[in-house]
């Protein structure tokens, strides 16, 4: 086996489960809010990504320099999911819920394709790609330079929504309402707002993850059904709610990703049916996932 | 077809004659309908039916929310397709073994995945029907991603396609696949209604309100679960093979999408989940709908259409989560002695029609 493959390899696996972390952690806030999923979570991602690629055609501006631009409307299509459709069937039987996110997946899906085309879009020149003439080489490992800052960029989100959460009030408010919604209204917290933030919170993870991809990576109307089904792997595999699972579940999907080509000799092609086993061999032994409290 | 549907909903179950009448007018429609795209559509109508009719099974009854079914469905077409292209096995032993291969595949993923409950499971079963895509798509020697073609039955003297019962293909006209499907119908209605009153139904719609008090009230959970898995899948399968032999083409993409789970499962939702005629209400109104959205408006790939269905899916779950039998059900009720009802008198209705709630309810507790 070669070393320096397999080097690569991990490396891209952990860029990549980066990504993939800041695209859960999201869903996993939701989720311990409110038990909810949201199954529109990759078309969210999709419009990000969209996003920083009109600001970028439109606006001439690099999708690093819209990123709070594209952050700002994501946290807003949060807050208006959440107003406009979540707290209507907040006690909704499950089916509903999982349909009604679902259905806007497909809304906005359609609504992408309708207005933009199926046509794949790249951003032109990005300033990332040109550093360096965009790869670094750290001794026979080549390392995108968009990819390195993507990773750098959703460790630096994830780290400052780990510290909101659980060193401010309002984060503490948060996880109060999902460790137990009745006592902490009994102690004064909204309830309702804490979901909005959730929501908030969670577009704008995603608005982040949809900014750094769109440097090197082409944009679809269905960009996001791949990225979703791996966050629900994601989440699903470190334990719904839990935000340090998300982030462990992340890296380990993207090293597993990369590596098993390499390691176990699997086509590349299933790559991401060796996630999806990976996944399915760790609920049966742990049904609520790594981190889970159940 | 709305006029024929609608009319058995007003005076079901127990009319016998509404369900005479339906009876002759749906064997009346080929003669009625003409066109092959009409018929066309009221065959899919039969097949989305009958698919929803067996998810209905699992997620209506058993309350285990699969999102994988397309898995079973590609399943049945392909063995019986393998079989037909390479070995000249007729479709209808092919449908069998479809039916028997699923079955088996559904009981053995059943066994580690029915430990997974709630998101879990949807989850579970979404991730599976991705790797059963993902390793057709990539085996040649099922055709991969182009997928497989169903060589035409010729007529010997004239060499020209015809038709043959025993390679289950009619290529002179689509009337006898409409009485083919609308046979897997009844078939798959039958076995539900069966399931609904036997121990079967009462043990699955025990264990979907709560399935801790269902197992310490001795019911084996695991083994019923099973069972309902594998008559799901079995009868996705058969209709899977049917659906092979009506395009004459199959390949992973059309036959396996997490799509295709997500459709099967709606058309329950839409008409109520945990009802016998809910999945045939559902198909009835959502795929005609689908289908002549999809060739009025979204011919050119535009995709009106699929904000159409999606904003319609929404909508649906806000505001009509029981489904159109919920929305029957409730009509009835106001047509009763108590012409209003309080808004908690509402709710318990609501909460009768679905059991799903109460059992939810608890589970978030």
């Amino acid at each position: 086996m070669d070393t320096t493959l397999l080097l690569q390899a991990l490396t891209n696996g952990l860029l990549i489960g980066m990504v993939y972390a800041l695209i859960s952690v999201g869903l996993t806030l939701i989720f311990g809010l409110m038990e909810i999923v949201n199954f529109a979570h990759g078309e969210f991602l999709m419009l990000a990504m969209y996003a920083a690629f009109w600001a970028s055609v439109l606006l001439n501006l690099d999708p690093m320099v819209s990123l709070p631009l594209t952050v700002g409307g994501l946290a807003l299509l949060g807050l208006v999911t959440y107003r406009g459709i979540i707290a209507q069937i907040l006690n909704a039987p499950m089916l509903a819920q999982i349909f009604a996110t679902f259905g806007l997946g497909l809304f906005l899906r359609g609504l992408a394709q309708y207005l933009w085309s199926p046509n794949f879009r790249t951003i032109e020149r990005p300033w990332l790609g040109q550093i360096s003439g965009g790869t670094v080489n750290l001794g026979g490992v080549f390392l995108g330079v968009p990819q390195i800052a993507a990773a750098i960029l959703a460790g630096v989100a994830f780290a400052a929504l780990y510290l909101f959460i659980s060193r401010t009030r309002i984060g503490l408010a948060l996880q109060a309402v999902a460790e137990d919604k009745s006592t902490a209204e009994l102690m004064g917290i909204d309830s309702h707002r804490m979901f909005a933030l959730g929501w908030v919170l969670g577009g704008a993870c995603v608005g982040v993850a949809g900014a750094v991809l769109a440097s090197f990576y082409p944009i679809t109307p269905t960009v996001g059904i791949l990225f979703a089904l791996i966050a629900y792997i994601v989440v699903a595999l470190g334990g719904f709610g839990s935000v340090p699972g998300a982030l462990v579940a992340g890296l380990l999907v993207g090293l597993v990703q990369e590596a098993s080509p390499i390691l176990f000799g699997v086509p590349t092609t299933y790559k991401y049916a060796v996630v999806f086993a990976l996944y399915l061999v760790v609920v049966l032994i742990r049904p609520q996932g790594l981190f889970g409290r159940f | 077809m709305t006029t024929a549907t609608a009319r058995p909903i007003r005076a079901i179950p127990r009319s016998w004659i509404a369900l005479g009448v339906l009876a002759l007018a749906l064997l009346a429609l080929p003669l009625v309908l003409r066109s092959d795209s009409r018929l066309n559509i009221a065959i899919l109508v039969l097949v989305y039916a009958a698919l929803a009719q067996a998810w209905n099974i699992l997620g209506g009854f058993a309350g285990q929310i699969s999102l994988g079914n397309a898995a079973f469905f590609g399943i049945g077409a392909y063995t019986s397709t393998v079989l037909l292209s390479r070995w000249e096995v007729t479709p209808w032993l092919g449908m069998l073994a479809g039916a028997l291969v699923a079955a088996i595949f559904a009981v053995i993923i059943g066994y580690p995945v029915f430990r997974l409950g709630g998101h879990y499971f949807a989850i579970a079963t979404i991730a599976l029907a991705e790797i059963v895509y993902t390793i057709f798509n990539d085996w040649e020697w099922v055709g991969g991603a182009t997928g497989m073609l169903i060589p035409f039955a010729r007529d010997i003297e004239t060499g020209r396609p015809t038709n043959s019962l025993y390679y289950l293909q009619f290529n002179l006209g689509k009337a006898p696949y409409f009485y083919i499907a609308l046979a897997l119908v009844v078939l798959v209605t039958v076995v539900t209604v069966i399931v609904d009153r036997s121990k079967l139904g009462y043990y699955l719609r025990a264990i979907k309100n709560d399935q801790d008090a269902a197992r310490a009230l001795g019911v084996h959970v695991l083994r019923y679960k099973l069972i309902a898995i594998a008559i799901s899948a079995a009868f996705s399968a058969v209709i899977g093979t049917f659906y092979a032999q009506y395009l004459l083409y199959i390949d992973p993409e059309t036959t396996m999408r997490l799509e295709l789970s997500v459709l099967i499962a709606l058309v329950a939702i839409l008409g109520g989940v945990g009802t016998v005629a809910g999945p045939l209400v559902g198909a009835a109104v959502l795929i005609p709908a689908a289908e002549l959205t999809r060739q009025q408006l979204g011919g050119s790939g535009n995709a009106i259409d699929l904000i159409l269905y999606g904003a319609l899916i929404v909508l649906i779950s806000i505001f009509q989560p029981n489904g159109l039998m919920g929305l029957v059900q409730r009509l009835r009720h106001r047509g009763g002695p108590r012409p209003t009802a309080t808004p908690t008198e509402q709710q318990a209705t609501a909460r009768e029609e679905a059991p799903m709630l109460g059992g939810y309810e608890e589970e978030r507790g």
